[in-house]
């Protein structure tokens, strides 16, 4: 019953939301940040950008959204998805000039997929920020 | 941007350490929760790496 009614609560005005969750995605843990939680923003951070850094360093190849056939489609954008969205990682990695290929090798293939899943972790943590953000979570 | 060399336990370590922090934190609502939660992720990935480590040894033959 009390799950029902907390289900029921309208979202909130989205200006309330809209800052943290968009910091969430440009900074890593910037969202918590923003919220004052802070110890979980610093550890979120922490732990995401390390997992990027490492992946840039065991030179992982970043994705390309590319068409074909739906194994290479959905590979490709989904692997795409996961590197944008580790927000101002990715971008000052391309602004920086980071282009590597993919190249057979399991370092490198360590990397790529360091990199790809620094960008689903800030997913997770963007989801937790809204959830924060709207109150449904403390 | 200095290169890293790792072995596959060590990248793999790596992985689970950082996974398992953020997985602690974006999972449970109290700091005790998120500590449990976060220890026992890394045992999961601990075990289900030496599991499979074996697996591949044996099924090599």
């Amino acid at each position: 019953m009390a799950k029902e009614k907390e289900q029921k609560q309208p979202l909130p005005p989205v200006a309330e939301w809209a800052p943290a969750l968009a910091l969430s995605w440009l900074v890593p843990g910037g969202g918590h940040l923003l919220l004052k939680r802070t110890g979980r923003g610093l550890l979120l951070m922490a732990s995401i950008t390390l997992m990027f850094l490492c992946g840039l360093m065991m030179r992982g190849a970043m994705f390309q959204p590319e068409s074909g056939d739906l194994l290479t489609t959905l590979i490709n954008t989904g692997g795409f998805i996961g590197d944008v969205a580790s927000g101002i990682l990715y971008l000052l990695s391309q602004w920086l000039g980071y282009n590597q290929p993919d190249m057979p090798g399991a370092v490198h293939d360590y990397g790529t997929k360091f990199l790809v899943t620094a960008g689903l972790l800030n997913i997770l943590a963007m989801v937790d920020a809204f959830d924060i953000a709207v109150r449904r979570k403390d | 941007m200095p290169k890293m060399t790792l072995s596959h336990f060590e990248a793999s370590m790596l992985f689970a350490l950082f996974t398992s922090v953020v997985l602690g934190v974006v999972t449970k609502r109290t700091d005790r929760d998120r500590l449990h939660y976060g220890i026992y992720t890394f045992v999961c990935f601990f075990v289900a790496l030496f599991g499979l480590g074996w697996l591949m040894y044996f099924g090599h033959g």
